[in-house]
Parts: structure tokens; C-alpha cells; sequence
């Protein structure tokens, strides 16, 4: 990270004989990634990127050649694919906050000097963390069921005469798959308590006798102090949301319903390889997610030095 | 005040101390008790919203299907009570009578207009005539969880079978995560060799990368090798290491002092040995993160299995399993509320059993990056 430059210097050192043979055990070690890396990921990435240039198509076989930038033809004026990146980007407006603000929440009130067991409310707001994917939808979609479940149940009790029909509205759709993702806030959670208690007390102290309240110094030592892990996190969700694809899968077998509000671009992906065995143009539509996250990532890496305070970093 | 409370307010006292002493937050102050009961009332409350839908989960996996049809039938599990008269199961209902008291009468005969009660405490008095409708009438209700239906799932998506294929696939690939990482993460927290800042970058970048982009080509290679429809596309690439847990166990070994490595060195030790018999007795609970980690990691995939044991019943795991019984009972929500159950209870003992390690270990994959 960030070392001072005196202490490593930019030109490596000559590596004797001796540094040598460390260094070759270096490579030995690191080989179990190293070659799973170019089987599993960039042989692959470069066959993806092949294809994008091709016709395989196993739904109706022709022979295989090289087309150009048909694909990307194809793909420019594909009115799905584009839809699809809305819906993604669409909902990505409602899932990041569930992400990235409400693990902060939560986090602060675990903080809390006056939360009495602390440790017993952690690990429970942590639990659905563990829960399979699988049955996290199941019970997610019983909670949400217009007619029996809890959510409207409550919203019934509460005097909502037409409560929403959630995961089979097109309105409300996006609410109810953000309310499923509220079960995966408990990694941000965890890592957003580590932050508050590495921020020094002595920055509090010093507020308090300058006057400041508790909002305060949220605002100007809290907030500051952890915006490495506000990024990581905001980074992390980011990539996250672009691939969404795998809760309207199992809800919806795949199908987008209802009326195609969860099409989302990677279940799109999905359905061009699985379903319609549209090999070529998937790999284009993945490609194209592919620069997209590249992009957004080093975006935020970019803004990143313009918000991020890392400790001992001069500036 | 009792013994009891006094006793109490020890245990309070000796906790409090040792809080301070660990330092990780300051003290309270007198006078923040009422507070404390603020804060932790909203927390409770944060607790029951979050986990409502598990509790809602778990009542309904002991209801009966005749219980979860009705309308209006109670959120806890529970059977409509009926009362035995001349040999006949008689409902039970809680009937509003015309001198303002409510009772709970059987009912012997349901006419449209007018029905006909018994009072089941004390049957053989006359029978009472009621003017209405009895559909407007509630049911009484008794609690009765329905326990059989975690037996009923466990054969009808033969559950043994589902179990022994997640545990054999979840032990594994663990293995093969435990023993590449661990060789990984040695190489690069304590060798120096060219290229290295970069190939660590390398393998950083790779948790950024859309699974889209290399799944065809990886597919298609393995359908070639005949390796679709086996376990073997979710074993095999385990042995290869991946970021997160290399990452974890790289960032612990570099907090290992490395004076024993030189004195085992000193010692005519070559790098495996330091690593066998050094570095990995001090690293252990980074180890049993990665474990747990990879553990329920792999019991919990679902898209794996979902693609490369399509159709193999006799492969799948209690993930997939519980997909296609959802397929085929989902008009039993009870059911599907007992497989789901049964699903998630194994990584959530296992988070529980070592929940301090597991929180660790995502502590130091996401702060320190």
C-alpha cells in the first residue's frame, strides 16, 4: 500500500545466486494459482473475446466462420440487450444504498457504547449471511407472497387496504428483490464495525472538548476515517449488481416476468448461452459487461483519491 | 431487591471491568442506563425485522397444508379443534351469542340462515340454535406443530442422498482450496521473485471479474472432456487457489515474524519444511477461516451444481435438490419451508460454532485491501 519511497527502492536489486534459487521457489509456490489462472481464466477470457468474432451457434448449426463485428451489430441494435442494461442499472440506483448504507447503520448501532451484548446482536444480524443462496430466496418469496406473507400482513395490520404484489408486480418488483438482498448486508456489516473500531478514540476526545455533538463528529471524524471501507464497499457492490442475475432466475425460472422487469443483462447473458445456445453473441453481451465493470471500477478508482483518506498517506 | 438481582449486578460489574480493560470501546457512565435500554431496544427491534422471515419460515415448516389454505388461520402452527360427539369430528367454533358472551361451541348442523352448536363441555345439554352464517364464523385453533414434514421431505427428495453429495463435494473442494492457498499465499508473503507486485494485483483483479466472460469457454472445455454431468468441474478448479482466500491467508502468514523461518532455515530446512512445520502451527486460525469459509462457500453455491449436474439427479446437491422439490411441491409451502430449513442449518451451525474466526477473516479481506 502505501510505503514511504525511501524505504523501497524503485529499481529492483540485482538478484544474486542465492535470491535466485528464493525466487524460484517463489514461482513453485505460486504455481497452483498461476496455471489455474491461465486455464480458468485467461484462456478462457481470450476464447470469449474469439468468439465474439464468429457464428457458433448450437441451436442451428452452420458452419463456423469468422464474421467481423456482426455480433456487435447485433447487439447495438438489440433492443433487449439494451433494456436490460437499464433494468440492471435501474436497479443497481435501489440496491447500492441497501448495500452499502445500511451495513453502515446496522454498524453503528453495533458500535454503540450503550448496546448492551453487543456480541449476541452481532452474530444474529450476521446469520442470513450464511444461509444458502437457494433457501434465502424460498423464505424471501413466502415473506413477500402478496396473500400470506408477513410483509403485507403487517402493511394490512398497519391499515394498507392494497398492499403491493411485490415480486409479482412490475412496480414493486425492484423493492421486493432489494429487500432480499437485505440478507447479504452481513460481510459490509462486519467490515464496517472493523473500521469503526480502528478509528482512534483520541480524534473523538478531541472533538468533544471542541464542542462537537454526536452528528458532528460522525460527519467529520466517522465518515472520513472509514471511507476506505465506504469504497471498498461501494466497489464491491458495484460488481456485484452488474452481474445480478441469479434471485429472478430461481423466482421466475429465467423468464423476466413479470412483464420483463427482471431481464436483467446478465440473466440476459445467461439465457443467449443456456437457452437459446447463442454462443457468439452471448460472449459479445459478455464482453461488453466485461469493459462496462472494467470501466465503472477504474472510474471509482479514479474518483477515488479525490474522497478516500488512507492513514499515513501524504497528501 | 433479591439475591438473584444482586448476583446479577455482579456479573454486570465484572463485564463492565473487563470491557475497559480490553479497551475496544469506553466505559459507560452512570446515568446511561435509560440509554442503553433505548439502544438496545432499537437493536432488538433490528434483530426481529431482520430475522422475521426465518421466523415466519419456520412456523410454516410445521404447518399443515389444511392450515396454510385457510384464511385466517393463526401465524403459529396449529389444528383446528374439533369435538367428538355420537362419533362424529366435529369444528369448533367461536361463536358470538345474542347475549354478548363468546363461546366455543361444535357444530352439529351448518345450515345456510341458521346452525346448530353443542357445547363440548357439556354435550348433553340441548342443543343451541344460532341465527347467521356459519362461514362467518372463526375457527378455534390449538397449537400443533406438524413435525412430520421435515420426515416427509427427507424422503421425498431423498434427502440422505443430497447430503452425502453436498458433504463429499464440500470437503473436497476444501481441501483442494486449504492446500492451494496455503501454498499460494506462502509464495507470495515470503518470497521476494520479479513480477511479483503485479501478479498479486493480478490475482486481486480477478474478484472484480464478471463470471460471464470465461464461462462458455470453460463450459464447452469441460462438456469436451466429458466432465459435464460428473463433479468434477466443481473439485478440480478448487486446487487452484483463488483470490479471496490466498488474499486472507497471505495477509495473516505477513504478520507471522519470520525469525523462525531463518532459524529453521539455519537448520538445513528447505521451504516446504518451514512452511509444514513453522509457519502453518502459527497460522492456524486463518486456516480454520479459510475452511469454514470455503466450507459454506461451497455448500451454498448454486450455480455450479445448477450448470454442470443438470439433469443428474443422483449428483445434485441439497441446494439443487431443494430447487427441484420447490418445482414439484409448491403448492405445499409447508414443505418447501422444511426442505429450506433443512437446507441452511449445517453452514449456520458451522458459522455459529466458529463465528469468531469466520468474522475475523472477513475483517482482514475487507479492510486491508
Amino acid at each position: 500500500m502505501a510505503a514511504p519511497s525511501i524505504a523501497r527502492p524503485r529499481v529492483l536489486p540485482r538478484f544474486s545466486g542465492l535470491a535466485w534459487r528464493r525466487a524460484r521457489w517463489g514461482y513453485v509456490f505460486i504455481a497452483p494459482w498461476l496455471i489455474g489462472f491461465v486455464l480458468f481464466t485467461a484462456l478462457p477470457m481470450i476464447a470469449t473475446l474469439a468468439f465474439t468474432f464468429t457464428n457458433i451457434n448450437l441451436a442451428q448449426a452452420e458452419p463456423l466462420k469468422f464474421v467481423g463485428l456482426k455480433n456487435y451489430e447485433t447487439l447495438l441494435n438489440d433492443k433487449q440487450a439494451w433494456a436490460s442494461l437499464g433494468i440492471t442499472f435501474k436497479y443497481m440506483l435501489l440496491a447500492l444504498p441497501v448495500a452499502v448504507i445500511l451495513p453502515f447503520l446496522v454498524a453503528l448501532l453495533l458500535h454503540s457504547r450503550h448496546l448492551v451484548a453487543s456480541g449476541v446482536f452481532r452474530v444474529l444480524l450476521f446469520l442470513p449471511y450464511v444461509v444458502p443462496f437457494i433457501a434465502t430466496v424460498f423464505i424471501w418469496q413466502g415473506m413477500l407472497n402478496p396473500e400470506t406473507g408477513w410483509v403485507n400482513g403487517l402493511l394490512k395490520a398497519l391499515g394498507v387496504n392494497s398492499p403491493p404484489g411485490w415480486l409479482e408486480d412490475p412496480g414493486w418488483v425492484y423493492p421486493g428483490l432489494a429487500m432480499i438482498g437485505l440478507w447479504g448486508i452481513g460481510a459490509g456489516m462486519i467490515v464496517y464495525l472493523a473500521g469503526l473500531k480502528g478509528v482512534p478514540t483520541d480524534l473523538y476526545e478531541a472533538a468533544k472538548i471542541d464542542g462537537a455533538g454526536p452528528w458532528a463528529s460522525l460527519r467529520h471524524i466517522t465518515i472520513p476515517m472509514i471511507t476506505p471501507v465506504i469504497f471498498y464497499t461501494v466497489v464491491l457492490s458495484v460488481v456485484e449488481v452488474l452481474q445480478y442475475f441469479l434471485v429472478p432466475l430461481v423466482l421466475q425460472n429465467g423468464t423476466g416476468e413479470p412483464g420483463g422487469s427482471t431481464m436483467f443483462y446478465n440473466l440476459y447473458i445467461y439465457k443467449n448461452f443456456f437457452t437459446f445456445q447463442n454462443m457468439s453473441y452471448g460472449a459479445t453481451l459478455a464482453w461488453v459487461l466485461f469493459i462496462i465493470s472494467l470501466a465503472v471500477t477504474l472510474i471509482l478508482f479514479g474518483t477515488a483519491r479525490k474522497w478516500v483518506y488512507y492513514a499515513g498517506e501524504a497528501r | 431487591m433479591t439475591a438473584t438481582s444482586l448476583a446479577g449486578g455482579r456479573i454486570l460489574r465484572i463485564r463492565r471491568r473487563t470491557r475497559t480493560a480490553a479497551g475496544s470501546r469506553p466505559p459507560r457512565q452512570r446515568g446511561d442506563s435509560s440509554r442503553s435500554f433505548l439502544i438496545t431496544l432499537i437493536a432488538v427491534l433490528v434483530v426481529a425485522a431482520f430475522l422475521s422471515p426465518l421466523l415466519r419460515s419456520v412456523a410454516y415448516s410445521v404447518k399443515s397444508i389444511d392450515q396454510i389454505t385457510q384464511a385466517h388461520s393463526p401465524l403459529y402452527p396449529a389444528d383446528p379443534v374439533t369435538f367428538n360427539f355420537n362419533g362424529k369430528d366435529l369444528p369448533v367454533y367461536n361463536v358470538p351469542l345474542p347475549d354478548g358472551t363468546m363461546r366455543q361451541l361444535a357444530i352439529v348442523e351448518a345450515l345456510r340462515r341458521q346452525s346448530t352448536f353443542v357445547d363440548p363441555q357439556d354435550p348433553t345439554a340441548a342443543p343451541i340454535v344460532w341465527q347467521g352464517s356459519w362461514r362467518t364464523l372463526e375457527p378455534v385453533w390449538q397449537f400443533a406443530p406438524h413435525w412430520e414434514n421435515f420426515g416427509k421431505v427427507w424422503d421425498l427428495i431423498d434427502y440422505p442422498r443430497l447430503l452425502l453429495n453436498t458433504v463429499i463435494i464440500a470437503l473436497i473442494s476444501t481441501i483442494g482450496t486449504l492446500i492451494s492457498c496455503t501454498l499460494v499465499a506462502y509464495g507470495f508473503a515470503r518470497f521476494r521473485f520479479p513480477g511479483r507486485s503485479f501478479l498479486f494485483t493480478l490475482l486481486i483483479a480477478t474478484i472484480f471479474l464478471p463470471a460471464a466472460v470465461t464461462i462458455i469457454p470453460t463450459y464447452t472445455i469441460f462438456q469436451r472432456m466429458g466432465w459435464v454431468g460428473t463433479w468434477l468441474p466443481l473439485l478440480v478448479p478448487a486446487f487452484f487457489a483463488n483470490a479471496y482466500d490466498v488474499f486472507l491467508m497471505r495477509q495473516y502468514f505477513m504478520t507471522i515474524p519470520t525469525d523462525l523461518d531463518e532459524a529453521a532455515a539455519i537448520d538445513g530446512a528447505g521451504p516446504f519444511r518451514t512452511l509444514i512445520s513453522v509457519v502453518l502451527p502459527q497460522a492456524w486460525p486463518v486456516i480454520v477461516a479459510v475452511a469454514v469459509f470455503h466450507l459454506v462457500y461451497s455448500w451454498n453455491d448454486f450455480f455450479g451444481p445448477l450448470i454442470y449436474t443438470a439433469g443428474k439427479v443422483d449428483l445434485q446437491t441439497v441446494a439443487l435438490g431443494l430447487q427441484r422439490f420447490n418445482g414439484i411441491y409448491y403448492r405445499e409451502p409447508g414443505l418447501i419451508q422444511a426442505g429450506t430449513l433443512m437446507t441452511l442449518v449445517i453452514p449456520v451451525i458451522a458459522f455459529l460454532l466458529t463465528q469468531r474466526f469466520f468474522t475475523r477473516g472477513i475483517v482482514i479481506t475487507g479492510v486491508e485491501k
